[in-house]
């Protein structure tokens, strides 16, 4: 990982498999070099991580791209463009304290504008909780965030069964899968008009429910009170995805888990 | 001028809050309070004194961001 305008990366501190689809074991030889970028080695594809002021899952998501062998760059949100990376995560967080609403502030943010245009040219778009949030919040995904029914903030794991299976983000995913990832939020309970959530359905844009661990779909099993238990959602071009909780917090043995890896190699390939 | 922005959840969405607060209410011996519904209150000093133009303006900051117009909704008072 590194940040933008920092210069070229170091020599390679990779464990010799961090780059699917890049530089094949062996082209060097046996001698361990240091990667020199040039001509004949191929560049890990960019993806972009905006910082917001009061992100904390940035970090996280970084290592978790680098993890499957891509290259994140942290773009702050004062940035106008995305550093020419071919995809980008709004990380979870709290942008702005909150203030207002979660994710309004960011949603109004200079870089927010190049996110946009990203999207509407087909690039991949991945929001993470706040990065959800934020994405609801510009309108790329439709409704808009509750306080969880409880009234409180829930940090917790929960069943996630995936919805679609057929766009490229979700390529790694298979329908009816149940997922094991944390959620961390007081503010998850998806809502929107009755009109508003029959079209969500009909079209197809509800890409993960919170559910039991058999894949059922109860009351006890949705943590936030969400209609229908949406947990994550993709427009209808494919390119956009949100989802409340966390894949980047299991993505290695070490985590717990290793269910949210999917995700980030399917944003990888994207960019 | 001084503008009041009043900022509460739509009657049909649910508010979890007030009713936590109603219910607060209730144990207090306030069983009298029916319903509670917990809202936004902004003080905005606007520059300007065409009161047509200031409250237009006003309205479109609440459209563009200072209100989600999917679970809100917006009173703007001069």
């Amino acid at each position: 990982m590194r940040r933008q305008g920092t210069g070229e990366r170091g020599p390679a501190t990779g464990n010799g498999k961090d780059c699917k689809g890049d530089t094949p074991p062996g082209e060097w030889g046996q001698v361990p070099t240091p990667r020199i970028a040039g001509p004949a080695v191929r560049r890990r594809k960019r993806v972009a991580v905006v910082v917001f002021p009061g992100s904390n899952c940035d970090r996280d998501a970084m290592a978790a791209v680098d993890a499957v062998g891509g290259e994140a760059v942290a773009v702050w949100h004062r940035d106008t463009d995305l550093a020419g990376c071919g995809a980008v995560i709004l990380p979870g967080g709290f942008s702005y304290g909150d203030y207002l609403r979660s994710g309004a502030m960011a949603a109004h943010s200079p870089v927010m504008a190049a996110v946009r245009a990203h999207a509407a040219a087909g690039g991949a778009v991945l929001g993470i909780c706040n990065g959800f949030q934020t994405l609801l919040e510009i309108g790329l995904l439709p409704g808009a965030m509750l306080m969880n029914r409880t009234l409180r903030f829930i940090c917790r794991e929960v069943g996630l069964r995936v919805e679609r299976d057929d766009l490229p983000l979700l390529q790694h995913l298979r329908n009816g899968q149940v997922l094991r990832l944390p959620i961390a939020h007081k503010d998850g309970n998806w809502f929107a008009a009755p009109e508003a959530v029959a079209a969500v359905e009909a079209s197809g844009a509800v890409a993960f429910r919170y559910c039991a661990p058999d894949g059922s779909l109860d009351a006890a099993s949705n943590p936030n009170g969400s209609l229908n238990s949406i947990a994550g959602l993709v427009n209808a071009a494919g390119n956009v995805l949100g989802l409340m909780p966390h894949p980047e917090r299991r993505v290695h043995p070490l985590l717990g888990g290793e269910d949210g890896s999917a995700l980030f190699r399917a944003v990888v390939e994207a960019a | 001028m001084q503008v009041e922005v009043r900022i509460k959840l739509k009657d049909e969405v649910l508010d979890p809050q007030g009713e936590a607060i109603r219910r607060v209410l209730a144990g207090l011996a306030y069983g009298e309070v029916e319903k509670v519904r917990v809202g936004k209150l902004m003080l905005l000093e606007v520059g300007g004194d065409d009161e047509a133009r200031v409250r237009a303006r006003v309205e479109e900051a609440c459209r563009e961001v200072l209100a989600n117009t999917v679970i809100e909704e917006f009173e703007v008072r001069l």
